[in-house]
């Protein structure tokens, strides 16, 4: 874990969420438990186990009693939703933000979108 | 939080020296708090006064709800692994092992035994024949395996390797997960181990600085960069702790106040990264030996006002 990111607990559940996202942690199977958390990204159990909760309350993970976290079905899309809506405000407004010091318009940069699409 | 420990308005004095300077503050059940601080801040002080080892002059320690000193039933709950622990001179390690497991009834002689071999502790070496490296390994083995509720280590890494400090981190955090206790660790490699603290406690010049859920203290300051007026102003409405400037450029730790954060830095012109908990505890303890916001170079303090 990073300590100069901000709190732990929040890196720990972002961390689950890009596996359920890139779908290598599939809906209906178990997601790590907070000691195993713990143990691989040397980490305080408590701080895990606060990140896994947390995914609890955003209905991503559900408890399955004296089992174990499991990841919800329907997780996936939600968590897609919200990156999207959350996609303007963390990649488009640091891109129109740079673009505006460097005077580049909106017309040019619509350009260069255009040309890397191409490029691909 | 339930309090396993409390200590209330302490002080100790030696002679002319006061260690602690009416302290107060509570140790976390279960958890895993570091107690920060630099040399002579009153660490050392604080552990003995919590393991009865001495008795404060004046104020209240309480742990397990008695008083630590002469208390057999608050001891025999509690192991204190103390820096540069000595041990008879005809000891070998695996008498001092030995004598642990009679004066720990939770004493975990598998665990000891695993532990000997992760940090190469051959059992029958005299222990004064040992490097203070692998003394200090003995200190971990004992204090792991002794499974005490409460257990206290006071910068028990002294002449240990990246390597073997790393195993003992390891080590703690995985026999912690499966038995959760109170553990209390005094460190300056404050980076090495922030992860694996739930709880901080940062004194300095016998006063507490810092008393905080290491959670909550991640992201609670950061370190602001950009044009001098524009930090002055950012610091200007939250707590200034360090500031340096070069030319008409700023560099600032600041501590957030009323709910601000990274984004507020943002609409203010500047460019920001979260404090570590390292560069946190340098800045406070720097700020309260100058009794001001420490700089260097220019003053912003001026710009400030």
């Amino acid at each position: 874990m990073n300590e100069d990111a901000g709190p732990i607990f929040r890196q720990v559940a972002d961390q689950i969420e890009n596996a359920i996202v890139d779908g290598s942690l599939a809906e209906e199977t178990q997601a790590p438990s907070s000691n195993e958390l713990a143990a691989f990204h040397r980490i305080n159990p408590a701080t895990a186990a606060k990140g896994l909760n947390q995914l609890v309350a955003e209905g991503v993970l559900y408890k399955r009693r004296g089992v174990g976290m499991f990841v919800a079905t329907g997780a996936r899309d939600q968590l897609l939703k919200r990156r999207r809506s959350d996609f303007a405000d963390q990649y488009v407004r640091p891109l129109m933000t740079e673009a505006q010091k460097l005077g580049i318009s909106v017309r040019e940069l619509s350009a260069m979108i255009d040309e890397w699409e191409g490029r691909r | 939080m339930t309090a396993v420990a409390t200590v209330q308005d302490v002080t100790m004095r030696f002679r002319d020296n006061t260690a602690l300077d009416h302290i107060s503050a509570a140790i976390e059940q279960d958890a895993i708090t570091g107690l920060l601080g630099r040399n002579g801040a009153g660490k050392t002080t604080l552990m003995q006064l919590l393991t009865g080892h001495r008795v404060p002059t004046s104020g209240r320690i309480e742990v397990f709800g008695a008083r630590p000193h002469e208390n057999d039933a608050v001891l025999s709950r509690m192991c204190f692994v103390k820096e540069g622990q000595r041990y008879p001179d005809h000891f070998r390690v695996r008498d001092a092992l030995d004598s642990a497991a009679m004066l720990f009834p939770a004493w975990d002689a598998g665990l000891a035994q695993s532990l000997l071999s992760d940090f190469d502790l051959p059992p029958k070496r005299p222990i004064k024949k040992l490097s203070r490296g692998m003394n200090s390994a003995v200190g971990i083995v004992i204090g792991l395996a002794s499974r005490a509720p409460v257990t206290l280590f006071d910068e028990p890494y002294l002449g240990l390797d990246a390597v073997a400090r790393q195993l003992f981190y390891d080590r703690l955090l995985a026999d912690y997960a499966e038995n959760p206790r109170t553990v209390v660790l005094s460190t300056h490699l404050i980076e090495e181990i922030a992860s694996l603290l739930e709880h901080v406690l940062l004194i300095d010049r016998g006063r507490v600085l810092l008393d905080a859920d290491a959670e909550s203290l991640r992201g609670s300051a950061l370190t602001v960069t950009g044009p001098r007026d524009k930090v002055a102003a950012f610091a200007g409405r939250n707590e200034l702790l360090h500031s340096e400037s070069l030319g008409g450029h700023s560099r600032a730790v600041i501590r957030l106040r009323n709910g601000a954060h990274g984004d507020d830095a943002r609409a203010a012109g500047l460019s920001w990264e979260t404090t570590n908990l390292q560069q946190l505890v340098v800045a406070m303890s720097l700020q309260t030996a100058q009794g001001r916001p420490s700089t260097s170079t220019d003053d912003l303090e001026e710009v400030t006002r």
